[in-house]
């Protein structure tokens, strides 16, 4: 190698140097020290660790009854999610997508929830679902439904699904803002021409739009489900779990090993077996993303 | 020489040079001035003016840097652990096991000969209660050395409130509040009649069941029978621990807790009491300033949690609210031992507790308390506290005991069925 091109390959790993360091301190390390303490018990400030090897694994996948109920928890929200919320997503989508009056006052009310703490919007919903003066209670005894009145975040029987709800009403507007990108991608000459051919709305939307789209569903699908399963602000700020394991989800469970018991390496286990789930599920899902882009 | 050539030979590398060389851990410890970090924000500009102070008497620099809330700043002092930058003096929060993990990496440095020295004369001026926190005595489950590895800057302690409004309000006497069980219910009764809401405490962080249910534990049985049930040697489906679960049975069938208390934080919960929104109340000495911040025309009365039986005494959770600890490796580990001394001293006590109506440490500062302030301190000698206990229960035990009272609450559970499932869990974590 001569000395301009030696020259010019070792500004180019200069150049890269900065970011390449940044990343193993502050990523690779980090990632790579989870695994180290995974098979170790720990409590996080002892200069003594004792090496458990797969102990840790064993007990979270075998003994562990709270591990797999949070995350049956997070399963649920995570299918309400990707349901109800990106069934409404869509269809605001649509809706904006058209030449409504004010679409762009409805594009930024839309787009607020998600931008909120989801600290402040779990101390917001907890007092509309209040057993005692909570604003839903109010709006149902007005109504003449007071029987149906109840403290809605305690209660095991509605906890989750009031969870789900705030979650939901808070995470609708990543979809809405991502379908309505995927809406305005499609051509509009292929709807108008089919609209001069006779087609109805429906069979537009369901031959073109949903075919065209279908690469973005699986998008704001995996986006929903990876952001759905790791829900933990949201809980803190209103049942912290509660009642009982009822909204318990993988990451309380993490952070309760970790500074409720002090068992580092436990909850680094734990961390690692939910990263692989979430790993799972986001390559089927691009693996089908890969199967229906071939489709269209 | 042109620009490019310059930037290539010496710009490029410098930078790369003063990068890795500004990695380097910053000094947490300075020799000559003591840097403390703390959690308080309600005792900040106190705490900040006293060391202000000792600075202007003595000309020793003391440096105070907040950290807050509590979560983040027993994160930041667990992460100064692990990569040797504690400061000179600094607070941990958490169960005796994690004291004792610092005192066992030699991090946390052992007070016993200051606290003995002129004839024990700092340690006698604390709430014996309250430097048992922060002692470990011989034999201790985790292997500390014995020793006093903490200095009380506070105490405190949970028991019950009533709002006396209410009971006016219901026809009961306000300066009469129930003793046992029993009086305690009939006079619900009497609430409830009069359309009064019962009984609010923040049970959504399960630490206050915890506490609550311990209270009862020992008065049932006693504190043998309770570290004998942590020791294995008494199983939880035993009937006392089933009339300590009953007792939430009947909270639930009484209609007596407020309506969401179950997943509620305690702050939500002060609110309510402090709003009238609750005849009762189960909370610690802290609320008295939390009250008179949320409403200061609250009247309200202390209580021991009304006993069960006679024979057990009551006991309540309570000792050192926050603690300072000296890190063994500072260079300023006698200068910072004088200014906790002085810190502690009475005049800075009374001062402190003045500012922060927080109970004082030091017992011979007693004198100007408020009337409900005084009536938590006139309980100190009923305290305990699992930092106090020979050993403790393992945190998954107890979490699945304080899950289980929960479902109780709800109607999920009965007290057989969650004290089978504590005790199938305390048998597997036996095994393990």
């Amino acid at each position: 190698m001569n000395w301009p091109k030696a020259k010019d390959t070792f500004t180019t790993y200069l150049f890269v140097a900065p970011a390449i360091v940044l990343f193993t301190l502050f990523s690779l390390i980090p990632f790579l020290k989870v695994f180290q303490l995974s098979v170790f018990d720990w409590d996080g400030i002892s200069t003594q660790m004792h090496f458990v090897g797969l102990g840790n694994f064993k007990t979270a996948l075998f003994r562990d009854g709270a591990w797999w109920t949070s995350m049956r928890n997070a399963g649920v929200v995570t299918i309400l999610a990707l349901s109800v919320q990106n069934v409404l997503a869509l269809i605001l989508a649509l809706i904006v997508d058209r030449e409504i009056k004010g679409k762009n006052f409805y594009r930024v009310v839309f787009y607020l929830p998600p931008v909120l703490s989801g600290i402040v919007v779990g101390l917001v919903w907890n007092w509309i679902f209040d057993g005692s003066h909570g604003l839903l209670n109010y709006a149902l005894s007005a109504a003449g439904l007071g029987r149906y009145a109840r403290a809605w975040l305690a209660d095991p029987k509605t906890a989750l699904f009031g969870i789900a709800v705030i979650h939901m009403w808070k995470g609708f507007g990543w979809g809405f803002v991502i379908l309505l990108a995927g809406l305005q991608a499609i051509p509009r000459e292929l709807s108008e021409a089919s609209r001069v051919d006779g087609a109805s709305e429906w069979y537009i939307f369901s031959r073109i739009t949903v075919p065209l789209m279908l690469p973005v569903f699986f998008l704001v699908s995996i986006l929903t489900v990876l952001g759905t399963m790791q829900i933990f602000d949201i809980i803190v700020s209103t049942t912290n779990g509660g009642p009982g394991y009822h909204t318990e989800v993988p990451i309380t469970r993490i952070l309760a090993a970790m500074t409720g018991s002090s068992r580092f390496g436990y909850a680094c286990s734990l961390g690692i077996l939910f990263g692989i789930i979430l790993l799972a599920v986001s390559m089927v899902q691009m693996r089908l993303s890969k199967w229906s882009s071939q489709l269209t | 020489m042109p620009r490019r050539r310059f930037y290539s030979r010496w710009f490029l590398p410098l930078l790369a040079l003063l990068a890795v060389a500004g990695c380097r851990a910053r000094d947490s410890t300075t020799k000559g001035q003591i840097l403390l970090w703390h959690w308080m924000t309600d005792r900040d500009d106190a705490l900040q003016a006293l060391a202000d102070r000792y600075t202007k008497e003595t000309g020793t620099k003391i440096r105070l840097e907040l950290y807050a809330p509590s979560d983040a700043y027993a994160s930041k002092v667990r992460a100064a652990a692990q990569t040797n930058t504690l400061p000179d003096i600094f607070g941990v929060l958490g169960e005796s096991r994690d004291l004792a993990s610092f005192i066992t990496s030699g991090r946390v440095a052992n007070l016993a000969s200051a606290m003995s020295a002129n004839n024990g004369a700092w340690q006698k001026q604390f709430f014996v209660k309250a430097l048992a926190t922060n002692t470990f005595s011989a034999g201790n489950e985790h292997h500390v050395s014995v020793g006093v590895y903490g200095v009380p800057i506070d105490v405190t302690n949970i028991q019950m409130l009533y709002n006396k409004d209410l009971f006016k309000q219901a026809g009961l006497d306000p300066e009469r509040a129930p003793a046992t069980w029993n009086e305690f219910i009939k006079d619900w009764r009497q609430l409830k009649a009069a359309g009064i809401p019962g009984f609010v405490s923040g049970w959504g962080e399960t630490w206050m069941i915890d506490c609550f249910a311990n209270n009862y534990a020992f008065n049932v049985m006693g504190e043998k029978k309770v570290l004998d049930t942590f020791r294995g040697l008494v199983p939880y489906t035993d009937p006392d621990w089933i009339r300590v679960l009953s007792l939430f049975e009947e909270i639930r069938r009484e209609e007596l807790l407020v309506s969401g208390a179950v997943t509620m934080v305690n702050k939500t919960a002060e609110q309510t009491f402090a709003n009238g929104k609750a005849a009762f109340a189960f909370n610690g000495s802290w609320c008295v300033n939390v009250y008179k911040g949320m409403n200061p025309d609250l009247h309200f009365g202390v209580l021991l949690p009304p006993r069960l039986i006679d024979h057990n005494p009551m006991r309540i959770w309570g000792g050192a609210g926050s603690s300072f600890m000296v890190n063994a490796q500072s260079p300023n580990v006698d200068a910072s031992i004088k200014f906790l001394q002085w810190l502690t001293a009475a005049p800075q006590q009374v001062e402190l507790a003045k500012a922060t109506a927080n109970l004082p440490a030091n017992q011979t500062s007693l004198g100007d308390l408020p009337p409900t302030l005084a009536a938590f301190a006139s309980k100190m000698d009923s305290t305990t506290h699992p930092s106090q206990w020979p050993l403790t229960e393992n945190p998954t035990v107890t979490e699945a005991f304080d899950k289980g009272v929960q479902s109780i609450l709800i109607g999920e559970k009965t007290p057989a069925q969650v004290a089978a499932d504590v005790q199938k869990l305390k048998k597997q974590q036996a095994a393990q």
